[in-house]
């Protein structure tokens, strides 16, 4: 016997019990370890994010007077978020206003996307990074500078005038809905790109070949191959800017005059001056609850797509 | 369309897209600097009146000031927490690692207002007094997400084989750690470090919810929207800050290509 045979013997020798009961050992200590790493991270979200997230929820069941919290359950919240036509109409408009600038911005993105992956050579960097700047300058100001841009004597109307492109200022986009569209369509767009971006580059070039080979033309293999495999990031773009965007509280409020207000806006008054936590919290739930089943159905039907061009 | 005409159409939308995206903040210079009390065109003339302004408001230095503290609050905390989850990511299986990095990884999703309602809840039920501190456990929650990205990466660029060569020369599991990993993962940490300054920096819910009387920058800002007197100062400091971000960011992509260099990407997502 080698001395490499004989090092190796005893290793060799494991009966596959012991053997499998070692890699459960090695296992449970990595797991272990593992859970204690990740522990601290995890008690702050669970304390800071779960903890609270249930007492949204259960303050929601109950009811305040003035500064008194009345703690027996009921619904009375969720009637009243439910049926008052205000906060119906208001949760109807952000869904409506959400949806319409996910599909904007995912559709304003891909070209992008598509750009950057498969026609930029050198500098892809750059031009991500070219996206990516107007997205680092205070959320807040990129809100502001759009309701000066579009105000009565804002920039676009007082520079057409002076352009002498028209007499009287522009008022179809000024503190209404068409604001809010445009800003936040504006302010998501890095947001769409980025993971569309991402499933783009990912694409194996062979198989756009092998779809040309076989005698697809530019824009049958766009979307019979290149769309379909994009799928997984166009999906991940618009639960990105449709999720957030529907609790959105800025930019209603800077831009969207009366007739803009959203969802976020009502839940911020509960909180303040209407001094009704409870409803706040069941408006909160309620909103929270629409949105993940949507994004839920969106899922679905994302995968389906995915799945049947498999 | 050929092919050469197709890229030639992209790239002309793609600068059109650009010209869209950079059109709010290249007001930000023009208006800063503009002779007028108006926002509008045509342009007036050369002033850094606005500037000068900035340096003579003491409610707005008390404001940078906060927002410096919670920033850097935010920043050490979220990055501490985000080397302990990356770690034990990228590195191990335990059981519930899903569920366990999802909830970690949730404020990414989660509308602010939110998570502002929910932590607001918590704290006038505890009766905790709103402060500065408040806020910075909340921007901790926004900003471990990225911190645990970032890291994330920089863990998995790192040579596992470096690790294991300093426990076989005899030293310790947490010697290791200090004197081999962190070093390695530091380029990593720094840009964690930096971009969730800047996250917190500009962050504006969250602290109109949960700060006291403390206003931090954001919500400074959003004090002085409604004066129009004030705007251009607002503009002048709107400037400024975009300058500071883009210092710091460009600071945090240098690290972070630091870190992820060897991994074999371009190391932008």
């Amino acid at each position: 016997m080698s001395a490499a045979e004989e090092r190796a013997a005893p290793v060799a020798y494991i009966s596959p019990r012991r053997r499998s009961r070692r890699i459960a050992n090695a296992l449970r200590g990595e797991a272990a370890q593992g859970l204690l790493l990740v522990s601290p991270t995890f008690l702050y979200a669970l304390v800071l994010l779960a903890a609270p997230l249930a007492l949204v929820l259960l303050l929601s069941f109950w009811t305040q007077n003035y500064l008194e919290i009345d703690r027996t359950f009921t619904l009375a919240n969720y009637r009243e978020a439910w049926t008052d036509p205000l906060y119906r109409l208001l949760m109807l408009r952000s869904l409506a206003i959400s949806g319409i600038v996910t599909v904007l911005t995912v559709i304003l993105a891909f070209p992008i996307a598509y750009f950057v992956a498969f026609h930029v050579k050198r500098n892809r960097a750059l031009w991500l990074f070219l996206i990516t700047i107007p997205f680092w300058t205070s959320y807040l100001l990129r809100v502001f500078l759009w309701k000066v841009i579009l105000g009565y004597n804002g920039v676009l109307n007082s520079a057409l005038i002076w352009l002498g492109l028209i007499e009287e200022p522009l008022t179809f986009i000024l503190y209404d809905v068409n604001a809010v569209i445009l800003t936040l369509t504006h302010a998501w767009a890095p947001f769409a790109i980025l993971p569309i971006y991402v499933a783009l580059s990912r694409i194996d070039r062979s198989l756009l070949e092998a779809a040309e080979d076989l005698g697809d033309g530019p824009l049958r293999r766009f979307f019979r191959v290149t769309l379909p495999l994009a799928m997984p990031g166009v999906l991940a773009a618009a639960l990105i800017v449709f999720i957030p965007t529907v609790g959105d509280y800025v930019t209603p409020r800077l831009v969207g005059g009366s007739d803009g207000l959203m969802i976020a806006n009502i839940i911020q008054v509960q909180f303040g001056k209407a001094n009704d936590a409870p409803l706040g919290a069941a408006l909160s739930v309620s909103s929270m609850a629409i949105v993940a089943a949507i994004s839920l159905m969106l899922l679905l039907v994302g995968r389906r797509i995915g799945g049947a061009s498999r | 369309m050929s092919a050469a005409g197709r890229s030639m159409g992209l790239r002309g939308y793609a600068l059109l897209y650009l010209l869209f995206l950079y059109a709010p903040v290249i007001l930000l210079p023009l208006f800063a600097f503009n002779d007028s009390a108006i926002i509008a065109f045509p342009l007036s003339g050369f002033t850094t009146a606005a500037f000068t302004q900035l340096w003579e408001t003491p409610a707005l230095h008390a404001a940078v000031w906060n927002s410096l503290k919670v920033g850097v609050a935010a920043a050490l905390i979220s990055t501490a927490l985000g080397i302990c989850a990356a770690r034990a990511a990228t590195r191990s299986r335990f059981p519930g690692k899903r569920p366990i990095m999802g909830l970690i990884m949730a404020p990414l999703v989660l509308p602010e207002i939110i998570i502002a309602v929910a932590l607001l809840i918590v704290l006038v039920q505890l009766g905790m007094p709103l402060s500065l501190w408040t806020v910075a456990l909340g921007h901790v929650l926004i900003c471990t997400p990225f911190a645990v990205a970032i890291l994330s990466s920089a863990f998995l660029a790192l040579d596992q084989s470096l690790e294991e060569a300093s426990l076989d020369l005899g030293e310790t599991r947490v010697g290791t750690f200090f004197r081999v990993t962190l070093p390695l993962v530091a380029p990593g940490i720094v840009a964690s470090l930096l971009i969730s300054f800047t996250l917190s920096l500009d962050e504006f819910i969250i602290a109109f919810f949960l700060t006291g009387s403390d206003a931090t920058l954001p919500v400074y800002i959003w004090s002085q929207l409604r004066f129009t007197a004030k705007l251009p100062s607002v503009m002048a400091l709107g400037f400024l800050l975009l300058l500071f971000s883009l210092l710091l960011l460009i600071a945090a992509e240098w690290f972070r290509r630091r870190a992820r260099r060897g991994a074999g990407d371009e190391g932008w997502i």
